[in-house]
């Protein structure tokens, strides 16, 4: 499989009043064509900025100062912007959390879909009608010409989150970014949507990068996983090995804090203290403070190594899961 | 208890009636009975000056018709042509009836024109300043707020000295003095669109700036456009008037309605309060009806109010 993104050494930083925030710090991984990657974190640590860096849409006083995108073999990393514009919602798309939020209120559905067709292509308006149409078709929306019509508040959520998507996939890209996609949805919806996004992928060969906190959409969802913690990947395998067999102390404690009904009635895991403050980083390993296998290692900053056929950001990797029990 | 009908999904063959944001709006400004009597003032207003020729006894600008031998005849007088005069003549013999609506013609084109020029220069100001940032904005804001710390009537009395008499001159008057009421207007609304995700969105689908300006973000700063747009558009027939009474804005030969009021002003005391009080009337009326539209029309526009 040839590799559709491949982004190595990634930094995107924001120099702020306050100081330099080191929100993506050194991101590698690659998304073959046809796969899902799930990128899985706390709040703020950095997963959806190493979304937007990929498309070039990091406002100041972020900027990325550091590693490369290639998108099909091309550099895209700080590309102009001219050939940026060219690949957003074209060669790659984005899908967003809210979807209340991301259709806009006074433009029609079709209005919008459409826009997207002929921002990339010149063909005609009935056209690019009729694409809009057949691409709402194709992610369940009963009666699309109806719905084409409709102004986003007449759509509820989960239907909107559709259209987001039906408008993602509109110019076949190469990849989609889907940041949070199923987060602001009710869990039947987020079943469906998956489900969609899930046919479409294989459908089509589009590969997608799977932005999310909830393990438990990950684990059904996504060929490969990685975790991120404080601008950092510090775990990232195939998805069978990080759920099953978690190697991370973090990806331990996540694993541990989901409920699950096999473990009826013990207490969850909880993962102590607080997402680190971005501008004071600990010394040495950022999860550190917080990690309840620290050894005196700790306080240098691990190097992600292959082992286990994943790769991995520890010193002391947790060879069995029993300690979160 | 499974109401399928309740499921929009489920329910595709009977599909809600689409009603356009626009039909929305039209509903609610008509539940209003005082907007909507306002409304219906300010159209009859607007027909009755744009009809003046065809339903007015008299042209008062054309000399030949005008008799001094009409001077300041009390209201129902018999002029010297035959016809009544029922809302009496002023001092230079004009029919004041005719007169008026004659001068609503001239009052209401220089507010609507200098309202729409007033709104599209400032609009445009505003978006650019939003949407560009830093320096651009910072100036462009500055300029802005030196300019409403002077009040409206004062840069417009500056101007109308400099440019001299003329309706295209005061509209032009007019324009200077207003813009910056649209621009802070526009630039405030669409910095809190601009951070809005849907723009976002947009950008994400590749559509060129212009086009996420344009399209996406100025349709949603149109409600605390129109608002203001009203608003401004009474007080730049009010400000028109006052330019006119105070004899710097239009000719003694065309007489906007502030013109009318300043000729009856030295009459006030003898009695013959009919030549300036029937125009100030006309003024009232029409100002006031554009205000109350104006007020529901930022009721109904405004989401807060929303029941």
């Amino acid at each position: 499989m040839s590799a559709v993104l491949d982004v190595s050494g990634l930094k995107t930083h924001f120099f702020t009043h306050a100081g330099v925030v080191k929100a993506v710090d050194g991101v590698d991984f690659t998304v073959s064509k046809g796969e899902i990657m799930g990128l899985v974190g706390e709040s703020g640590s950095g997963k959806s900025i190493t979304g937007f860096s990929i498309l070039g849409l990091i406002d100041p006083p972020g900027r990325i100062v550091e590693g490369s995108i290639k998108f099909n073999g091309e550099e895209i990393a700080n590309a102009n912007e001219e050939r940026l514009q060219n690949l957003r919602g074209n060669r790659i798309s984005m899908i967003f959390q809210d979807p209340m939020m991301t259709l806009n209120p006074v433009l029609r559905v079709d209005t919008q879909m459409m826009e997207a067709i002929l921002a990339h292509e010149s063909v005609s308006k009935q056209a690019a009608w009729e694409r809009s149409r057949d691409a709402l078709g194709l992610v369940g929306i009963p009666s699309p010409e109806e719905r084409l019509r409709a102004y986003p508040h007449q759509l509820s959520g989960g239907m909107r989150q559709r259209v987001a998507i039906a408008t993602a996939f509109l110019n076949k890209p190469d990849l989609i970014i889907a940041d949070e996609p199923t987060t602001a949805l009710d869990v039947t919806i987020q079943a469906q949507i998956i489900h969609e996004a899930q046919k479409l992928t294989k459908q089509t060969g589009t590969a997608m990068i799977w932005i999310t906190h909830d393990l438990a959409v990950v684990a059904g969802l996504a060929d490969r996983i990685s975790v991120m913690y404080a601008g950092r990947i510090v775990e990232q395998g195939g998805i069978d090995d990080v759920i099953d067999r978690p190697l991370h102390p973090y990806t331990v404690g996540l694993l541990g804090s989901v409920p699950t009904a096999n473990r009826r009635g013990q207490r969850l895991f909880q993962i102590e203290g607080m997402t680190p403050n971005m501008l004071a980083l600990p010394e040495g390993c950022a999860f550190g403070p917080r990690c309840h296998a620290r050894t005196d290692t700790c306080h240098r900053q691990p190097s992600i190594e292959d082992i286990d056929e994943r790769r991995l950001r520890c010193f002391n990797p947790q060879r069995t899961a029993e300690v979160v029990k | 208890m499974t109401d399928m009908t309740a499921n929009p999904a489920l329910n595709a063959d009977k599909p809600a009636k689409v009603e356009t944001p626009f039909q929305r709006f039209r509903a609610e400004f008509f539940e209003s009975k005082i907007a909507t009597g306002a409304l219906i003032v300010f159209l009859i207003i607007v027909l009755l000056a744009v009809l003046a020729p065809w339903i007015t006894p008299q042209n008062p600008y054309d000399l030949a018709q005008v008799s001094v031998m009409d001077g300041r005849l009390p209201p129902g007088s018999e002029a010297f042509d035959g016809y009544t005069m029922w809302l009496g003549s002023d001092g230079s013999g004009r029919d004041l009836y005719s007169a008026i609506l004659y001068g609503l013609r001239i009052s209401l084109t220089v507010g609507l024109a200098s309202g729409v020029i007033a709104l599209l220069i400032g609009m445009a100001i505003g978006l650019v300043a939003a949407y560009a940032g830093g320096r651009i904005e910072a100036i462009i804001m500055r300029i802005v707020d030196l300019q409403l710390s002077f009040p409206a009537s004062l840069v417009a009395l500056m101007m109308v000295a400099a440019l001299g008499k003329g309706v295209d001159k005061i509209i032009l008057a007019l324009v200077i003095a207003q813009w910056a009421y649209y621009a802070r207007t526009v630039r405030a609304t669409a910095l809190v669109e601009r951070s809005k995700e849907y723009v976002e969105a947009a950008q994400c689908l590749g559509i060129s700036r212009f086009r996420v300006v344009f399209r996406h973000i100025l349709p949603n700063c149109m409600a605390p456009l129109i608002v203001v747009g009203t608003v401004q558009t009474a007080s730049a027939i009010s400000l028109e008037a006052t330019l006119s009474f105070l004899g710097v804005g239009l000719p003694q030969t065309e007489p906007s309605i502030g013109v009318l009021i300043a000729n009856g002003f030295e009459y006030m005391l003898s009695g013959r309060y009919w030549i300036s009080v029937f125009p100030g009337l006309a003024l009232l009326l029409t100002v006031v009806s554009i205000n109350l539209v104006g007020d529901h029309l930022r009721d109904v526009l405004n989401p807060r109010l929303k029941k």
